[in-house]
């Protein structure tokens, strides 16, 4: 049982596609909803939502899909490259879906580093004239924010890719006051399939829960960042094997989700699933299937504190906790990580994570303070060490030496 | 004739345009506070604070007032 | 009512329409600083304000009201809204008439100000930094009691408070938490 559903085709162009998997299907309305609802597809942009509730939802007049490959996380490339080798496959799911919701508006958001295959890809489908589409390209910025919900549909609208204050659901009102969709482009592939192969047919692979494969993105400083589809529920040592990394450097932990995700220490590894109840119970969620590695020689708290720099400085500014609050958590954090360690910083940390979570108009913030509370967990023997002005990644070296 | 049922509020802020002016945190004590840059802090660590029917009044005059048009009662779902 | 009467009584409403809208756009400023002050919250900052407004607004429609149905004024409706056409003292008076339309789209797009939305609400809003100086010239240049001491205290109390207020609001720690914030954005 080959678990290379979206990268089965060798090559990535249309008529290898064809090939392999044939005619475009077409679903009603209902039938789709009931095909992915008993296939159990969620979401693979993060949120892990149920696809098929999500696409039953869209009600009213109008309706607007949009497949946002906007990617965002910088240690994510699972949607460049499933662009790249499987364009046809996003394209197909993305017209299933918009036929069955008799939606005439169709985009594909992508930023500038697809936007080449995206454009091949369609032109191809263009010449077959059987399959001409209605897709209509949109560049998105690479920015951190830029794939988040609202953020897309604003880019759409013509104005800036930055979040947007929401009163209502995007299913109900999105652009222009439309009923809309917007999804992830692995799961639009993966939809693709399921409309060809049927709900058991998906079902047959990974977990039971939460089954099929996902697209998973391994990356570490010892190690190259590699794109791999996996079955879901699979645990995180297979995965990172599977990614064949040279590890001249044993695991000290594992970041799971990306930079909105959760730390998780190595030697739970072998434990921990790649699915929602398989990573429940270390505080983590497989996300957009995001996994970072870091070595035992590396600072967790460093990186941690890299990591906040970064998240403040792509904060949208438009909301004050978010815009204040972030980059005082950085300088807090490196202080944690880089300077002088005692209670009062640990406390002030411990506060400021506090008070950014949940206010702002987007999920910034809030997972900035997911990922913050999860480094000082699971850190929290290092928080020690550095208290003492050593680091524990390298007994030899002072706090400030190690990054 | 008994009174209709009051639909249960909730109060939303609208970051994006929030300045932390501080008229609503005067109006709604008991929701809110405000933190270290003048911002509201929802005192039950919500999004959206739940308007107690007895405060609704105040709630109204705080959605109002605010300079900023931040503030919209929405329905409790 | 006699024309002598309409006159003075007409004039003297134009002039504390100049105290009262001076006096709001001195609470509009603070309002804007998010700051309250000695015997006023922030929410009764923004209540005066709008109230001085309002008041300000009637004094300025019976101002024009009753001069309209004075015969020595000579106003016609036409000088409502369009400027520079009157007869006694066409620039002066003419101000007058360009600040009342300026005060009616103020009053008007704040009272509507939800379904304007913010921006275009504030744009509009802006424009009484223009509306008040435009109103002072039209009191010192076609009131009739310029010469008169009162008078002349009178609008140099309104000139020093307006003056002293955007002083104040061009200031950098003129918000209430201008410092907190300057200090995370640097």
């Amino acid at each position: 049982m080959t678990t290379q559903r979206l990268f089965a085709t060798t090559g990535s162009c249309f008529t290898d596609h064809y090939e392999h998997f044939g005619e475009l299907p077409h679903l009603t309305r209902g039938d789709l909803v009931r095909r992915l609802n008993e296939a159990g597809l969620t979401g693979r942009g993060g949120a892990g939502f149920p696809t098929g509730r999500k696409i039953d939802s869209v009600r009213g007049r109008r309706p607007v899909v949009i497949g946002n490959g906007a990617e965002g996380e910088p240690l994510s490339a699972k949607d460049v490259t499933l662009l790249a080798r499987a364009p046809h496959l996003v394209v197909d799911g993305l017209t299933i879906v918009a036929n069955a919701l008799a939606a005439q508006s169709v985009y594909l958001y992508v930023p500038a580093q697809a936007s080449g295959d995206v454009q091949i890809a369609l032109r191809e489908r263009g010449e077959a004239a059987a399959n001409r589409s209605r897709i209509t390209v949109v560049e998105a910025p690479d920015d951190f924010l830029a794939g988040e919900e609202s953020a897309v549909v604003s880019r759409i609208e013509g104005g800036p890719a930055l979040p947007r204050d929401q009163t209502a659901l995007t299913t109900r009102s999105g652009v222009r006051g439309r009923p809309t969709l917007v999804s992830n482009v692995e799961t639009f592939a993966h939809v693709a399939l399921i409309g060809r192969y049927g709900a058991d047919w998906f079902r047959d692979v990974g977990d039971t829960a939460h089954p099929g494969t996902m697209l998973a993105t391994v990356s570490g400083t010892f190690t190259p960042t590699t794109v791999l589809e996996i079955p879901t529920g699979i645990s995180l040592r297979d995965i990172v094997s599977r990614s064949n990394t040279a590890t001249p450097q044993r695991l000290q932990a594992v970041l799971v989700g990306g930079y909105h995700g959760s730390w998780i220490p190595a030697n739970v590894i072998g434990q921990s699933r790649m699915s929602p109840s398989g990573l429940a119970e270390f505080g983590a969620a497989p996300g957009a299937g995001v996994l970072h590695l870091l070595g035992e020689q590396e600072c967790g708290l460093a990186r941690t504190a890299d990591v906040a720099a970064y998240l403040a400085d792509q904060s949208a500014r438009q909301c004050g906790p978010c815009r204040y609050g972030l980059p005082r958590l950085s300088t807090l954090l490196d202080e944690l990580a880089f300077g002088r360690v005692d209670d009062h910083l640990i406390d002030e940390v411990h506060r400021m994570v506090g008070l950014v979570d949940g206010r702002g108009s987007c999920r910034h913030p809030d997972g900035a303070a997911r990922f913050v509370r999860s480094a000082l967990a699971v850190f929290e023997a290092d928080i020690a060490a550095h208290r003492d002005g050593c680091c524990a990644a390298v007994p030899t070296a002072s706090v400030g030496e190690v990054r | 004739m008994s009174p209709k049922p009051v639909a249960a509020l909730r109060l939303h802020i609208d970051w994006t345009r929030c300045d932390g002016r501080g008229l609503c945190t005067e109006l709604l004590p008991q929701l809110l506070s405000r933190d270290q840059w003048g911002f509201p802090l929802t005192l039950d660590n919500s999004r959206d604070p739940s308007v107690p029917s007895r405060m609704i009044k105040h709630a109204r005059r705080a959605v109002v007032r605010c300079p900023r048009l931040a503030l919209t009662l929405i329905e409790d779902t | 009512m006699t024309s002598e009467a309409l006159w003075a009584i007409g004039r003297g409403c134009g002039i504390t329409a100049l105290g009262f809208l001076t006096l709001s756009l001195a609470l509009g400023i603070v309002t804007r600083s998010g700051r309250p002050l000695p015997a006023l919250p922030r929410f009764a900052v923004a209540d005066v304000h709008r109230f001085t407004a309002l008041a300000g607004t009637l004094l300025v429609a019976l101002h024009v009201g009753l001069l309209f149905a004075d015969p020595y004024a000579q106003l016609r409706m036409i000088d409502f809204v369009v400027p520079f056409l009157g007869a006694y003292r066409p620039l002066w008076q003419g101000l007058g008439t360009l600040a009342v339309d300026l005060l009616l789209v103020v009053v008007v797009s704040s009272v509507l100000r939800r379904h304007l939305g913010l921006r275009a609400f504030r744009v509009v809003h802006w424009t009484s930094y223009a509306l008040w100086p435009i109103a002072l010239a039209h009191a010192l240049g076609n009131g009739t009691d310029t010469g008169q001491l009162w008078f002349q205290v009178f609008a140099g109390g309104c000139a020093l408070a307006a003056c002293a207020a955007l002083a104040w609001r061009v200031r950098s720690e003129f918000t209430e938490y201008a410092c907190a914030r300057t200090a995370v954005d640097a």
